[in-house]
């Protein structure tokens, strides 16, 4: 599934940032600088159901336009499956038709989410440049590449012309050293960097660095990329090491031969570097109803909850269920309780029956979902009704985000989340490790 | 559309999100029903009383959250004839010059008083207050955005460029 143009990191002038290394080359160019608007070829493009054929279709008619190369676009359902009326229905049968009509191979049609098949298929590679039609493909920027997300009319401009101007951004680098203590996740340190860095990153790139992330999996380090979009900038991007090209080989995919170039140089210059220590983070939740308004969960324990569930492309990985199942092995959730579980794709779903850990979950009184985006976005099954109180290991918990207006979400880690589901209120997973 | 625009301002805070702009709940229904929920959490009258060529004012980061291209698209819908913020959420930023809305950088976002009529010309870069007779320099917007806006949004710049090279085609 090897998608052809995976470049090399040469003939590029010095001190470039892995950003700016990745856009120079999209743009054919040896160098460039923050703030240039530039016009970037695009090696890769994600479509989803959401804002992909229903949104496009109708453009690329009154076009008069086709697709520029249906061998490097992706098409997946995720966001309505399954569907659960008329309308989703049509939608999911338009998004087939067009998968058709353009003779798209790569159509992932109801088996996960986007951002997480892309990964699972290998189809990312060290310094790509890629765009997706959702703000969470920041999401594989965890792979070396540069992936953003942009609106579906703009993704209509990307599949008929290729290309997309882009204004380079500034890039932000965070580093993190030393090992998180028990039961303390990406996920936590994405609440706390949203509290600090703030939601108001546009037109920068978060580059993440440092022994703590050279020490996560591909699904821990996709957890900071995705959340990116939730600091607000254009993406998020980590340096390929040993355990990309790992990764990528286990995926199918064989990582060009220059892949470990894909990094910023010596003399590279940042807008801003922060550093900081693993070891002093404790398991973080946000607040309603934003993502930066997050500390640490011994500030919020006692507060009582209606549903607790686990999803979405940052939140339901196998990762994820294994962080649940090990809280709730063995236990039983509060009275008066939901926990809903919707594993992120299919491969996911059948790696945790493999493992036993469905099992786990539902003998604990989880109500098992389908996987898609499901709730996370008030689309699928497990919205709110007004007035209740969820904790969620989503990214985002805007005011309405998924479901009634008034409805509450916390943010945490699938251990947090487990943790609340359990005692009915929220609380310090550490007691259940 | 333009890049100018005149109407009342409607005022609003930081972190005006595109949940808040268009609501998944509504996200199945057609543009017209969706964006009679626009804001409606934060302002339950703006939908049904903003009237054409009006200016939305708002804090830092208008527009943050997600891809959906129909947080600007109901503006559009709505009338709206321009967003003026601290700072912007980056899709949001460029699906509104993508559908021809003028967005502008307005640092002096905290002195307009809701209701006022404004003047907007963002080719200049000027904001005008015109009951206080006040007139604000705010940064123009990049030229190449400056383009797309004036060509009414990137369907006609696409369909321009299109024809471009179907003539090119024909020349060979």
């Amino acid at each position: 599934m090897n998608v052809a143009g995976a470049p090399p990191a040469v003939g590029l002038a010095d001190g470039l940032t892995l950003a700016e290394k990745i856009l120079a080359r999209a743009s054919g160019r040896d160098s460039v600088r923050p703030g240039e608007i530039i016009t970037c070829r695009v090696d890769l493009a994600l479509l989803l159901d959401s804002g992909g054929p229903r949104r496009i279709w109708p453009r690329l008619r009154e076009l008069g336009a086709g697709i520029w190369d249906p061998e490097r676009v992706v098409l997946v359902t995720d966001h309505f499956t399954p569907a659960v009326d008329a309308a989703s229905a049509a939608i999911l049968k338009l998004t087939r038709e067009f998968a058709a009509e353009f003779g798209i191979r790569r159509f992932f049609d109801m088996q996960g989410i986007g951002h997480v098949l892309l990964a699972e298929h290998g189809l990312l590679q060290p310094g790509m440049f890629a765009c997706g039609g959702d703000s969470h493909s920041s999401n594989g920027g965890a792979w070396g590449c540069y992936i953003s997300g942009f609106g579906a009319i703009e993704m209509t401009g990307v599949v008929v012309t290729g290309e997309i101007w882009i204004q380079v951004p500034d890039t932000l680098r965070v580093t993190w050293e030393g090992r998180f203590a028990d039961g303390v996740v990406a996920k936590d340190v994405m609440l706390a960097l949203c509290r600090d860095l703030g939601m108001d990153n546009a037109f920068r790139v978060i580059e993440y660095v440092g022994s703590t992330i050279d020490a996560m999996p591909m699904s821990e380090r996709m957890v900071l990329t995705n959340m990116a979009a939730e600091l607000g900038a254009d993406t998020g991007i980590i340096p390929p090491d040993e355990t990309t090209l790992a990764a990528l080989r286990a995926a199918g995919t064989e990582p060009d031969a220059g892949a470990l170039g894909w990094r910023s140089d010596d003399s590279a210059a940042f807008l801003a570097e922060h550093r900081y220590e693993a070891g002093a983070l404790e398991p973080q939740v946000a607040a309603p109803h934003s993502p930066a308004n997050s500390g640490p969960v011994s500030q919020a324990a006692g507060t009582p909850i209606d549903q607790a569930y686990i999803g979405a492309c940052v939140g339901a990985r196998l990762d994820d269920l294994r962080m649940a199942a090990r809280i709730l092995r063995g236990r039983r959730i509060a009275r008066g309780v939901r926990l809903l579980v919707a594993p992120a794709s299919s491969r996911i779903m059948a790696q945790a029956a493999e493992e036993g850990l469905l099992t786990t979950l539902t003998e604990a009184g989880a109500y098992l979902l389908p996987t898609g985006c499901g709730a996370c976005a008030a689309l699928g099954a497990g919205v709110l009704a007004e007035g209740e109180t969820c904790i969620s290991s989503t990214n985002r918990n805007f005011q309405g985000r998924m479901g009634a207006h008034s409805a509450s979400v916390w943010l945490g880690s699938a251990y947090s989340v487990a943790a609340a589901a359990l005692t009915g209120r929220i609380t310090d997973p550490r007691e259940f490790l | 559309m333009t890049s100018r625009a005149g109407g009342h301002a409607w005022v609003f805070g930081d972190d005006i999100n595109t949940d808040l702009l268009a609501p998944g709940l509504y996200f199945k229904a057609p543009l017209e029903e969706l964006s009679r929920h626009c804001l409606e959490a934060v302002n339950p009258g703006f939908a049904g009383s903003v009237q054409p060529g009006d200016v939305i004012v708002a804090g830092r980061n208008f527009g943050m959250g997600s891809a959906r291209e129909q947080a600007a698209q109901v503006l559009v819908q709505l009338g709206v004839g321009a967003v003026l913020a601290r700072s912007f959420g980056r899709i949001f930023y460029r699906n509104a010059i993508n559908f021809g809305l003028p967005v502008l950088l307005f640092p002096q976002a905290g002195e307009i008083i809701p209701g006022q009529r404004l003047e907007v010309d963002a080719r200049r870069g000027t904001v005008r207050d015109l009951a206080m007779g006040q007139s604000f320099t705010v940064p123009p917007l990049p030229e190449h955005l400056l383009g797309m806006l004036e060509a009414g949004g990137l369907m006609p710049w696409l369909h321009r460029r299109l024809a471009a090279r179907r003539e090119a085609a024909q020349d060979v």
